[in-house]
């Protein structure tokens, strides 16, 4: 059977030196085989990189707050690197309220294979803030919404920062923090009952009314707060 | 908003289109001897257009949305100058429940997740377990947790093919998408007993191997499948409304989907050759032969084509995994994670406490972390697991490929048509209860 419109298969990485691509075995708990990555990056950052991780044959990099903007930017420009997939953006929050919470991003690099996870620990009584970096991977954008929904972590230069799962007038907290408990705060009905009266179809949010003539419509105070850059309000 | 002019031959006897792609014109008056008769145009009036923006809302309730998406419009005239996609109408908090769950016992939320793919999501699921328990699967297992992705792989493509066909006004392939897709069904009820949401997979092994014969029904599904794929595309790839309302639309280039983070038929339509199971294969599938279809121009109708050759190249796949299914064992014999047989439960010591340690406890992976991601039918599908040391993960982290692709439509439709925002949020092959979870 042949196909109508010819395809040429192209196979991301061949072009690149490097082994085959293969299922990995035998896969050591700890100490196996660092990604090069990781030592570019020791190299090229120094204190900023705190630790360096093989966990079941992943690498995970333990890096500097502060830096983590221009450690993500070298990694997506550095010709010998080019992580230029980033996966995933997501925290961890642990059982043990003594360890910090991790801000975990998973980064790929198309052209060579790799794969490399970077980190930043927030400890506790910190800030919950870190940089965006959706100035350099546009596909943080959503993740980190998520991150925020989900954590209560702000990121700091996202430019459209606000709840994406959970509606945006939900002030119960962050869902996915330890200290939320898994049925949610209120009673099954009081639940219920705040779901109905959220009624989250009828609203448009304040940036929406604003491109709507409905915006004139609006009491003054609300068009002042809208005017102010609030960005939710009831 | 660059054009793309593209030439694609239109086979059907349709007026649409010219060979330039250009909507055909007609005459509608003609003298007897057939030669146009031109008529003096009434004097234009021009209408004042400089209107104000409008705001028009799609979903969530809408057929055309493919779940409980809402899309906010601002429209001039009919052209989408601005998109603010609502999501999280379906969130059920899949990852925190997760958090009070054993292994075992979160795979079928896997299935819920994305409910179209749910094989390959349990399959997914499992390798990312096994691989934070440090434990090997026998090759019997691996073979057959390939069929179940490629199963997986089809089905979905074949409810994406069909309900787009519907949206862009074909019903017939719809139709015919359905049966094939009913067949699959059909062999995973005689295997697992479910339909939708299988749970095919345990950590360490499968729920069931294989019934007697189950094989050559497969055998006999690759057989007839791609008749049913092939009269799908004498229909649809070059009907010249199909190509009409899809070339050119929802353009994303090369560096652009990587940036955007798509993965999957989107990201190879553009034409970036990534597929997890070349890349970074998992269950042996750099020893299988088959090929990752690119695209060229990151259109509707690319998306179309990478995802009908993806699934003959299922079929290929599909038809080397039955030749080499081996005989042996389906579950490990490692029996901190699977159940050791149950007639020994009752008259063997170790196994009586197996069973009791893994039905009150759970099997305890160590201390730490993993990110398995597979190829689902909607890209990189992954699972982010963190292990605190107890039976249950202390985080489980969903990564959705149709989540990521999703974000990409207010860059996709603005500056089209509202009609064609419809085949381009189409064309992302979205499960809201995959974004939602």
């Amino acid at each position: 059977m042949s196909s109508p419109v010819p395809f040429k298969p192209v196979i991301a990485g061949s072009a690149a030196s490097g082994p085959p691509a293969a299922t990995p075995r035998n896969v050591p708990h700890r100490g196996g085989p660092a990604n090069p990555s990781a030592e570019a990056l020791r190299q090229h950052f120094g204190a900023a990189i705190k630790r360096v991780d093989v966990v079941w044959g992943e690498t995970s990099v333990v890096v500097d707050r502060a830096r983590l903007v221009d450690i993500v930017s070298w990694l997506s420009d550095d010709p010998a690197q080019r992580y230029d997939l980033l996966a995933d953006v997501t925290a961890v929050e642990f059982r043990d309220t003594e360890q910090p919470i991790e801000v975990v991003w998973h980064l790929r690099s198309l052209p060579y294979r790799r794969f490399l996870r970077l980190k930043v620990m927030i400890e506790r009584g910190q800030k919950l803030d870190v940089p965006s970096v959706w100035g350099i991977h546009k596909s943080a954008d959503w993740m980190e919404r998520e991150c925020y929904d989900m954590f209560g972590i702000t990121f700091a230069g996202h430019p459209d920062l606000r709840r994406i799962l959970m509606w945006e007038q939900y002030r119960e907290g962050f869902p996915l923090r330890k200290d939320f408990p898994l049925r949610g705060r209120f009673s099954r009905s009081e639940q219920l009952r705040q779901a109905l009266a959220a009624n989250p179809e009828a609203r448009y949010s304040m940036d929406e009314l604003t491109i709507a003539q409905a915006f004139e419509d609006l009491p003054e105070e609300m068009r002042r707060r809208l005017s102010t850059g609030e960005r939710t309000g009831e | 908003m660059a054009t793309i002019k593209r030439t694609v031959e239109v086979e059907l006897s349709t007026t649409g289109l010219d060979a330039q792609g250009k909507p055909r014109r007609v005459p509608l008056v003609t003298d007897q001897s057939g030669n146009v008769m031109t008529m003096e145009a009434p004097p234009a009036i021009e209408p004042d257009l400089a209107g104000d923006h409008m705001l028009i809302n799609i979903g969530p309730q809408h057929p055309a949305t493919h779940g409980v998406l809402r899309l906010v419009l601002e429209l001039d005239g009919e052209t989408v100058v601005r998109c603010i996609p609502h999501v999280g109408y379906l969130h059920c908090g899949f990852e925190k429940i997760g958090e009070y769950r054993q292994y075992n016992q979160i795979v079928p939320w896997t299935d819920r997740e994305d409910y179209l793919n749910s094989p390959g999501n349990n399959v997914a699921f499992a390798l990312g377990a096994e691989r934070l328990f440090g434990i090997e699967i026998t090759p019997r297992c691996t073979v057959l947790r390939v069929m179940a992705c490629e199963l997986s792989r089809i089905m979905s493509h074949l409810v994406w093919l069909g309900t787009t066909c519907i949206d862009i006004g074909a019903f017939t392939p719809f139709l015919w998408a359905f049966y094939q897709r009913e067949a699959i069904y059909k062999l995973l009820e005689d295997w697992v007993g479910a339909r939708l949401t299988v749970t095919t997979t345990r950590v360490g092994g499968m729920a069931a191997d294989v019934p007697d014969g189950w094989v050559d029904q497969l055998r006999h599904f690759t057989r007839t499948f791609p008749k049913t794929l092939s009269e799908i595309d004498r229909v649809v790839t070059r009907n010249g409304i199909w190509v009409g309302r899809t070339i050119g639309l929802g353009v994303m280039s090369a560096d652009e989907a990587v940036n955007h983070g798509l993965t999957g038929p989107m990201l190879r339509a553009s034409g970036v050759a990534y597929d997890v199971r070349k890349d970074f294969p998992y269950l042996d599938y750099e020893t299988y032969d088959f090929d990752v279809p690119v695209g060229s121009n990151g259109d509707v109708y690319d998306r179309y084509l990478v995802r009908m050759e993806e699934m003959r190249q299922s079929i290929r796949i599909l038809e080397q995994a039955i030749t080499r299914l081996p005989d042996g064992p389906v579950n490990t014999d490692d029996h901190r994670v699977v159940l050791p047989p149950k007639s020994k439960a009752t008259s063997d010591m170790e196994s009586m406490i197996h069973h009791f340690k893994q039905v009150m406890e759970g099997p305890r992976p160590p201390i730490g972390e993993c990110y398995v991601a597979v190829e689902s039918p909607k890209g990189e599908k992954g699972y982010y697991m963190v292990s605190d040391g107890t039976s249950k993960p202390v985080r489980w982290r969903i990564r959705p490929p149709s989540f990521v692709n999703l974000s990409a439509i207010p860059k996709m439709v603005e500056g089209h048509l509202l009609s064609d925002v419809i085949a381009i949020n189409a064309s992302i092959d979205i499960v809201m209860g995959e974004i939602d979870r």
